[in-house]
């Protein structure tokens, strides 16, 4: 099969690499270049557990190829930390226990830091529509859900 | 844990006796583990590459019920980047035990041939047929479009009633009228004589759909042989590395269990379904062995939907006997499960031991019996999902009670407090062969309607119904057997294996301390529960403790993780171990303080002698002491570490209540859950935060099957719920928030008074849900409906089409 030659910058840094037409996006990342934090998880969209950023934007990088995102820069969870340290995020997930198995973690990470940017104020009637796309299956999400109240509490409209 | 405020009870016999020095049991704290999870360093097992690594695919039936004429893998074989195509005869040739065994044994019970890959007839929609090795999984899965199987199609069964009532080519031969066991419970003279003496019986017709576990990560094995050595090392999506270990060495490899070691990395959830040895791990590792080079399969999410064990699948009819005054006299159950196309480890255990004996629920029911028809069905293979056996027999009580208290005009909180076993009937022996441990069921009860003002709510119910709306008011009350121990009574129901937990506590000479435990986690927390009780025996702090689980390697021996048991028998067996370890450090401080151990008092890790506070030995101390042997009291071996094997004397019984306020739309028969409330008493809690995630995510799972859930075949015995777009999984507008609380109520004989609760809340929900549904629509006359609770079955049982 065809080869195609793409570039994409992954936090902060540029990457060119050679792929199959058909190679996903998520694909490209864990196997091509050891960003192995976007896990895949149903390969159809619905899970979220892929959720990168493309160009400051949420995607599921399952339903992208990755020539598609030729010349984008893309964000995953191991790009958010600062310097190593937890964003307020990262803590509160910790803090309220909104993760068991961690395996929808990276996307629900990505999801909500996107939408904290969008909404600084929000409802938990709103992060639960923000987080709708994105499944876990050990919480029960009332835990997520705090944590992201919590994170847009302390934050305070600062972002 | 802002809202789980917890009402102390009974004093225990059994508490953490690490005299207050540790503080850390009961602290809701922070989960160490979470870090890695966070920044996407965490590795499960598809994370992990190794050098010269091939990627496995696995063709699979696309028929339910057929006998393989021909497979022709030549074309598959010829691909670019194919390494090799095998089918079930090379396996066979191979010579190795190629079975997957079951590992409960019930009376009479056939056990069919269940290979790893089929060679005569596929019994199920993704029945294993060939494996193809490729240098990418790209290559791998396009050749498995190339492998040509001719098929001589069968008619195929995938209902448990239809399978044994209806004449249909069996699904093996050896069970020609698709019997797998008839198993009973009970005193069947005893219940038909309460049945004729009772004022009234109720009855209830009810399914418990096939629930598919959907741990969001699929299961994967990645499998290193080493030629040399003649080692295997697989990496695997596992709950319990050395029952892998033991079965992949016994039933399918043959190889000694020292040869294989068995790694779970993080691992994405389980719920019951990576329990199990399934056929294509050990394909995996086959391969691997074939080969000489590492062999990588991960399956699909529609993979996992064809072929990890689902759940339930029962229809049952059930009876109760009741005297007008609420006594309830008898419960008499009949029911068909379905096991799926292959006898899975657990799949025996789960609808007979596990199922039938917790009929009697929380209540004194003198007389009980129940019959259970394991069918065998052209479906994927049926065992436990969270909660099994006790899920579906608790539902099978509550139903009943419900339908009691509707035939009597009882109300149904009040029908449920008239039978409920009294505290000091404990330990409490019911009719269906049970022992509880330790019960205040009525202290949990009223705990949970006190959170609904039950009384002013049932009010509101009729001033509502009034104005054409309605509440429904669900109660579940549940009490589960958990642990799944003594090894001996497993033993005797037909086991196959022990119900110990073991772990090893050991000081590092320089004072930091190492649980290496039996156990494995997928998301439970263990690392931290376990450091927390280590710590308390031996008044560190959790950070001086490290926990390992997940390798057969560095791990002596473990049962795993499974049947809420973690806690009870894996911290049980912790909590001994450090014990242990406490009192041989305690001997050598009296050794070198010059006292008797008896005037040595333990408080925040430091050893000192009675009325000389000034004379005293850090444990820490201790431990360089006795790595350094130097001054040891004589015959004293050096060293600082104890192996503990914890066999409990009984199961735990964790209990509680939980309730549920709905609203039905009559009009579109949407349900809105209004409020949840979980009263769980897990015994003592070792961390509030992880206890309250655990009831969380069990509610969750446990509404998802009530409203949501369910696989579904079609006629052609094709699973139609194979993606997640078609199995709903609820999401996070679909539930409700919980409010959760506890009492506490110890075990007597568990050593930290822990009961367990990884599946308490999935056991609860379900009933719970069903019960207020139901609840709801009393006015249109609606007794009973069966899950899941969709708009339109609520919509047509408004509309009297039940």
């Amino acid at each position: 099969m065809s080869e195609c030659n793409i570039s994409i910058i992954v936090n902060g840094e540029q990457h060119e690499l050679t792929v199959e037409p058909r190679t996903l996006l998520v694909s490209a990342l864990r196997d091509e270049l050891g960003y192995t934090g976007a896990n895949v998880g149903c390969e159809t969209g619905r899970c979220g557990a892929c959720t990168v950023r493309e160009n400051s934007k949420t995607i599921k990088s399952c339903t992208r190829l990755a020539v598609q995102a030729d010349g984008s820069e893309i964000e995953t969870v191991e790009g958010i930390a600062d310097n190593g340290d937890l964003t307020t995020l990262q803590e509160q997930f910790q803090e309220q226990h909104g993760l068991q198995c961690g395996y929808c973690t990276p996307g629900m990470l990505m999801t909500a830091d996107t939408f904290l940017r969008e909404n600084d104020d929000p409802t938990r009637e709103e992060i639960r529509e923000a987080i709708e796309g994105n499944l876990c299956r050990c919480t029960g999400y009332q835990n997520i859900v705090d944590a992201i109240e919590a994170t847009a509490d302390q934050l305070g409209g600062q972002r | 844990m802002s809202d789980a405020d917890t009402n102390e009870a009974t004093e225990s016999a059994t508490e953490p006796d690490g005299d207050g020095s540790g503080g850390t049991f009961g602290s809701a704290i922070k989960r160490g583990e979470d870090v890695p999870l966070l920044t996407g360093d965490g590795e499960y097992t598809d994370d992990i590459s190794l050098r010269g690594m091939t990627h496995l695919a696995i063709c699979r039936s696309d028929h339910a019920h057929a006998r393989i004429e021909s497979i022709d893998t030549s074309d598959a074989a010829a691909m670019d980047g194919v390494i090799a195509v095998y089918t079930g005869e090379d396996v066979v040739e191979s010579g190795v035990p190629n079975t997957i065994p079951t590992a409960w044994d019930l009376p009479g019970l056939v056990q069919p041939q269940y290979r790893m890959l089929a060679t005569d007839k596929v019994r199920y929609e993704g029945t294993g047929i060939a494996a193809v090795i490729a240098e990418t999984p790209h290559a791998a899965h396009d050749a498995l479009e190339r492998i040509t199987v001719e098929y001589e199609p069968l008619e195929h069964v995938t209902d448990p009633v239809e399978a044994v009532e209806r004449d249909v080519p069996p699904v093996h031969d050896e069970a020609a009228d698709n019997v797998a066991f008839d198993f009973e419970l009970g005193e069947v003279d005893a219940t038909d004589e309460a049945f004729a003496d009772a004022d009234r019986v109720a009855s209830v017709d009810l399914r418990q759909p096939r629930i598919i576990p959907n741990a969001m990560e699929p299961r994967a094995a990645l499998a290193d042989w080493e030629n040399a050595t003649g080692k295997l090392r697989l990496w695997m999506t596992s709950q319990n590395p050395h029952l892998h270990r033991m079965l992949l060495s016994a039933g399918t490899l043959g190889l000694p269990e020292n040869k294989i070691q068995v790694i779970a990395p993080e691992v994405g959830g389980g719920f019951g379904s990576k329990i199990y040895h399934y056929p294509d791990e050990a394909v995996t590792a086959w391969c691997s062995m074939q080969l000489g080079r590492p062999v990588k399969w991960q399956a699909t999410r529609s993979e996992s939907y064809l072929t990890d064990c689902h759940g339930r699948d029962h229809v049952t009819t059930g009876e109760i006997a009741l005297d007008d005054d609420g006594t309830i006299r008898g419960v008499r159950v009949e029911t068909h499960a379905g096991l799926g196309a292959q006898l899975s480890q657990f799949g025996t255990a789960t609808p007979s031991y596990l199922y039938t004996t917790v009929l009697s629920g929380q209540y004194t029911i003198p007389a009980i019996h129940c019959r259970v028809i394991g069918a065998f069905t052209n479906t994927t293979p049926v065992d436990a999902y969270r909660g099994a056996g006790r899920a579906e027999g608790i539902y099978v009580i509550e139903r009943l009670v419900d339908v009691g208290a509707r035939e009597l005009g009882i109300d149904p909180a009040e029908l449920r407090r008239r039978n409920l076993v009294p505290p000091d009937e404990f330990p409490y022996e019911s009719a269906a062969a049970l022992v509880y441990d330790s019960g205040e069921y009525e202290r949990a009860m009223d705990l949970a309607l006190d959170h609904i003002d039950y009384d002013e709510l049932r009010e509101r119910q009729r001033e509502l119904r009034d104005e054409d709306r309605y509440i429904g008011i669900g109660i579940g009350n549940f009490v589960e057997s958990a642990g799944l121990s003594p090894s001996g009574l497993a033993g005797d129901l037909g086991a196959q294996a022990g119900g110990w937990e073991s772990s090893i506590v050991r000081f590092d000479s320089t004072g930091s301390v190492t649980v290496l435990a039996g156990t494995a986690d997928q998301g439970q927390g263990h690392r931290t529960t376990y450091a927390q009780i280590a710590a308390e025996e031996l008044g560190l702090s959790v950070d001086d403790v490290d926990v390992v689980e997940g390798d057969t390697d560095r791990i002596p021996q473990g049962m795993g993780t499974y049947g809420s048991r973690s806690a009870s028998v894996g911290g049980g067996s912790i909590a001994r171990g450090a014990r242990e370890v406490r009192e041989k450090a305690r001997r050598i401080a009296a050794h070198q303080l010059e006292t008797s151990v008896d005037d040595l008092e333990f408080e925040d890790g430091e050893f000192r002698v009675t009325g000389a506070p000034d004379r005293s030995l850090h444990i820490q101390t201790i431990a360089h002491e006795a790595y350094l042997g130097h001054d040891l009291p004589e015959g004293m071996d050096p060293g600082l570490e104890e192996t503990n094997f914890y066999d409990p004397e009984n199961f735990t019984y964790p209990f509680g209540t939980h309730v549920a306020v709905v609203e039905v739309d009559p009009e579109t028969g949407e349900i809105e859950i209004e409020r949840y409330i979980a009263v769980d008493d897990c015994g003592e809690i070792i961390n509030p935060m992880i206890v309250e995630g655990q009831v969380h995510g069990g509610i969750a799972q446990g509404i998802g099957a009530a409203l949501y859930e369910g696989a579904v075949y079609d006629d052609n015995g094709h699973l139609q719920t194979r993606r997640m777009d078609e199995y709903a999984v609820p999401h996070s507008t679909q539930l409700p928030e919980f409010k959760t609380d506890n009492t506490v109520t110890p075990s007597p004989h568990n050593p930290i008074g822990v009961k367990g609760v990884g599946e308490s809340a999935t056991i609860a929900a379900t009933p719970t849900m069903v019960s207020a549904v139901v609840d709801a629509l009393e006015p249109f006359g609606v007794d009973h409906l069966d899950m899941p609770l969709t708009p339109e079955s609520v919509w047509r049982a408004t509309e009297g089409d039940q």
